[in-house]
């Protein structure tokens, strides 16, 4: 179980209500959830269910209306750069190149120093003979993997990514995937992974978080306890997979 | 998008060439069968060029008129870009200086020339205070509007690095800004350079806008306004085509729509 | 927003007036009307019946150079835009006449058509022809390829094609472009009525002048010239919001 870690996030009792034009819809309806140190977590849900939102609460980009996150024992109050939300690919620089963007977010390191991080991530993430290369001359695989190496060259120890592979093919997508795990392994940051891709959600994370649709609640927390490298057509995956899909009410037959 | 395949190489240069040809020979006959007196034929305009060459006064009002131009233009660039950039900014000051910059906006540059006489006497502050006028209001709504599309996720993102505000501006900002500033300096030079003609014609004695309306009023010398024509043209083109290359830098490109 | 916030440019408008009216009275040689002359112009000008006539003289010409502009450079841009070897053959020369400032034609047009109405007309029909030319070009170029190819895939003759996919995906463009060039319109039928011919907002900034150094006269066709032009541009931004017409425009 999540035990076995020390816990790095706490959400207790979110909510999250919009208002406009004095109509108020809850988005987030009392979500408490813990968070290990090192884990990889999947936020799993239908399309516009609010797991986004809870996300960036987590962030600090939006403060809830109701409960609190706690990192480390500390509130949550804004955004930092010990915790680094990727976007979809649209989030690189498009002014910078593939350097200046990993770049970024070093401008406290010495020279040296950052040149030697730049050096160390473009090679983490395959970026080799693309240096001086501008995003717009990059593939959107390439884009994502740039937007990891830059939210890795500063070190968080919590990375959010919100739904980093959706503008992917599907076969980059399955590269992408394993591309992550990979870099996971070796950096083992906390990631907290949003996703409405249950086979996705299956195959990268230690435990995956089912959200019901808005208001979104925890329908349940489902722990995936294969080891990595995963066989995808192993007994147990089908299994855990097939019991997502009942949760949610889908027929798995097309 | 065209109907038809690609053309080959020498279309590149047959084609540009024969139209130029048409356009030269149509002007050529029509003056020649019309038996204008007054109007000039191209052979006499480009006699009228070699002349305005050998007298010598054609280099110092291009210069004069590109003094005018860059001073204003500067000016105006150099308040301009500021102003939107805070405008675009803090949203509050956007919201109350807005109307009064669209107020302002629509007076044409030219409108104040009675007034920058008054302020200004005949001379050249009073041409470089309306060239000013001309190209400050559109580098202004330019860079406030750049500020405004700015995508959140880039601010975001900036946020995220623990930019302060100011780092915020000057390195996310700004740049993601950046294309659509340089879109509004081009307009503005645009703008500038059509103003200066006005302003030359009215407000100051030399220059190329003074030089049409002079070659006029003393001597009907019409050979000599279509000779200034083209080098307002030939100058107007090459300013645009120096501010083009500033939109082909790498840094700056992903913001224009790729051209054919 | 609240009533409060809302206001906040009304009171800034106020300030602005209420600081041009200290200035224009404390100033000690006599350079600038105060906002409260300027009325006072405004109402003797609608008195002595020159509002409406110059206001309408002004439109007249604007109204009819840039509508003829349009009706000439948009079908030929179009069409340059579509046959590639036209628009090769042309570009150049369009490059060249374009920078050239309208008001430089100024001497040209007097000569052919006198000093009048024709004159200023075709002045504004030069200062709109090239501009919209070139964005019918530029609009029909950056039709994405598989509208085209989805309308010939249904099968569309060539004059449905024209009407039925190249008309309503180069509209948003245009629109933009006639919005642009219509400022461009108002900005030298003040100058040409300053110089050719003796009616109009831009000939009463300039006689107002003249004539007696009436500043305040001069201050109030710049008001008209300003209120006018910011009149045409919001008409022309409302047909951008109608809603066939919407996705042409990004908005983030």
């Amino acid at each position: 179980m999540a035990q076995a870690f020390k816990t790095k996030l706490r959400a207790e009792g979110i909510s999250m209500v919009f208002k406009r034009d004095g109509n108020s819809t809850s988005v987030l309806d009392n979500i408490s959830l813990d968070v290990g140190d090192g884990e990889f977590l999947c936020l799993l849900g239908p399309s516009g269910c609010g797991k986004s939102t809870l996300l960036n609460t987590m962030a600090g980009f939006l403060s809830p209306t109701g409960g609190e996150v706690r990192i480390d024992g500390e509130v949550v109050t804004g955004p930092d750069p010990r915790r680094i939300f990727v976007f979809q690919e649209r989030g690189v620089f498009p002014w910078l190149t593939v350097e200046g963007n990993i770049g970024f977010g070093l401008f406290k390191l010495s020279r040296g120093e950052r040149e030697r991080r730049i050096a160390h991530y473009i090679k983490l993430v395959g970026l080799q003979g693309f240096e001086k290369a501008y995003p717009q001359e990059l593939s959107g695989g390439m884009k994502q993997r740039l937007e990891v190496a830059r939210a890795l060259a500063v070190n968080p120890d919590t990375l959010y990514l919100d739904e980093p592979f959706g503008a992917l093919d599907s076969i980059t997508r399955l590269i992408m995937r394993g591309e992550l795990l990979r870099i996971w392994e070796a950096e083992r940051k906390t990631i907290i992974f949003v996703t409405h891709d249950i086979e996705e959600a299956v195959q990268l994370a230690d435990r995956v978080v089912v959200m019901s649709a808005r208001p979104a609640r925890i329908q349940q927390i489902v722990e995936i306890d294969i080891p990595h490298p995963r066989d995808i057509s192993s007994p147990r995956y089908l299994e855990l997979r097939d019991g997502i899909f009942e949760q949610i009410g889908l027929a798995h037959k097309i | 998008m065209n109907s038809l395949a690609q053309p080959a190489k020498w279309e590149k240069v047959l084609w540009p060439l024969l139209a130029g040809a048409v356009f030269l020979a149509g002007w050529h006959f029509s003056v020649k069968y019309s038996g204008s007196k007054i109007f000039p034929s191209p052979v006499d305009v480009q006699k009228g060029v070699a002349e305005l060459l050998r007298k010598g006064v054609l280099w110092g009002y291009i210069v004069d008129s590109l003094r005018r131009v860059g001073v204003g233009f500067s000016l105006a660039a150099l308040l301009g870009i500021p102003a939107g950039l805070i405008l675009g900014w803090y949203p509050a000051a956007g919201q109350v200086v807005n109307p009064v910059i669209q107020m302002l906006r629509p007076i044409s540059p030219i409108a104040w020339i009675p007034l920058s006489i008054v302020w200004f006497g005949v001379g050249d502050a009073a041409a470089i205070y309306l060239i000013f006028l001309g190209a400050f209001f559109p580098i202004v709504v330019a860079s406030m509007n750049g500020v405004r599309n700015v995508p959140s996720m880039f601010r975001r993102a900036g946020r995220n690095f623990g930019l302060k505000p100011a780092q915020l501006l000057a390195k996310v900002v700004f740049p993601a800004a950046l294309p659509q500033i340089i879109m509004g300096l081009r307009i503005a030079l645009g703008i500038a350079w059509l103003v200066v003609v006005a302003a030359e014609m009215i407000a100051v004695d030399s220059g190329l806008g003074y030089l049409v309306i002079d070659a006029r009023n003393s001597g009907k010398r019409y050979d000599l306004v279509v000779a200034a024509m083209l080098l307002i043209g030939l100058i107007g083109l090459m300013l645009d085509i120096a501010f083009r290359r500033l939109e082909k830098l790498k840094s700056v490109r992903w913001g224009f729509r790729l051209e054919a | 927003m609240t009533l409060l916030v809302r206001l906040r440019p009304v009171a800034f408008i106020a300030v602005l007036l209420v600081a041009w009216h200290i200035a224009a009275a404390r100033q000690a040689v006599h350079l600038l009307p105060g906002p409260i002359a300027v009325a006072f112009g405004l109402v003797e000008l609608a008195q002595r019946g020159l509002l409406v006539k110059y206001v309408v003289a002004s439109l007249f010409r604007v109204t009819w150079g840039f509508m003829s502009a349009a009706i000439i450079a948009i079908p030929a841009g179009l069409a340059i835009g579509w046959y590639r070897r036209a628009e090769m053959s042309l570009n150049p020369l369009i490059q060249i006449f374009r920078p050239i400032s309208p008001l430089a034609w100024i001497p040209i047009s007097i000569l052919w058509f006198g000093v009048g109405d024709v004159a200023a007309i075709f002045l504004i029909f030069l200062a709109s022809l090239l501009p919209l030319t070139l964005t019918a070009i530029n609009a029909v170029e950056s039709i994405p390829t598989v509208y085209i190819n989805a309308g010939r895939n249904f099968g569309l003759s060539p004059a449905s094609l024209v009407y039925r996919v190249l008309y309503p995906a180069v509209i948003p463009q245009l629109i933009i472009g006639l919005r642009i060039t219509l400022g461009i319109a108002w900005l030298v039928v003040v100058a040409a009525e300053m110089i050719a011919v003796n009616s109009g907002l831009g000939f009463l900034i300039v006689d107002a002048r003249n004539a007696g150094n009436r500043y305040d006269l001069v201050v109030a066709g710049m008001v008209l010239i300003g209120v006018i032009g910011l009149l045409l541009d919001t008409g022309m931004r409302s047909l951008e919001g109608i809603r066939s017409l919407r996705w042409g425009y990004s908005e983030d």
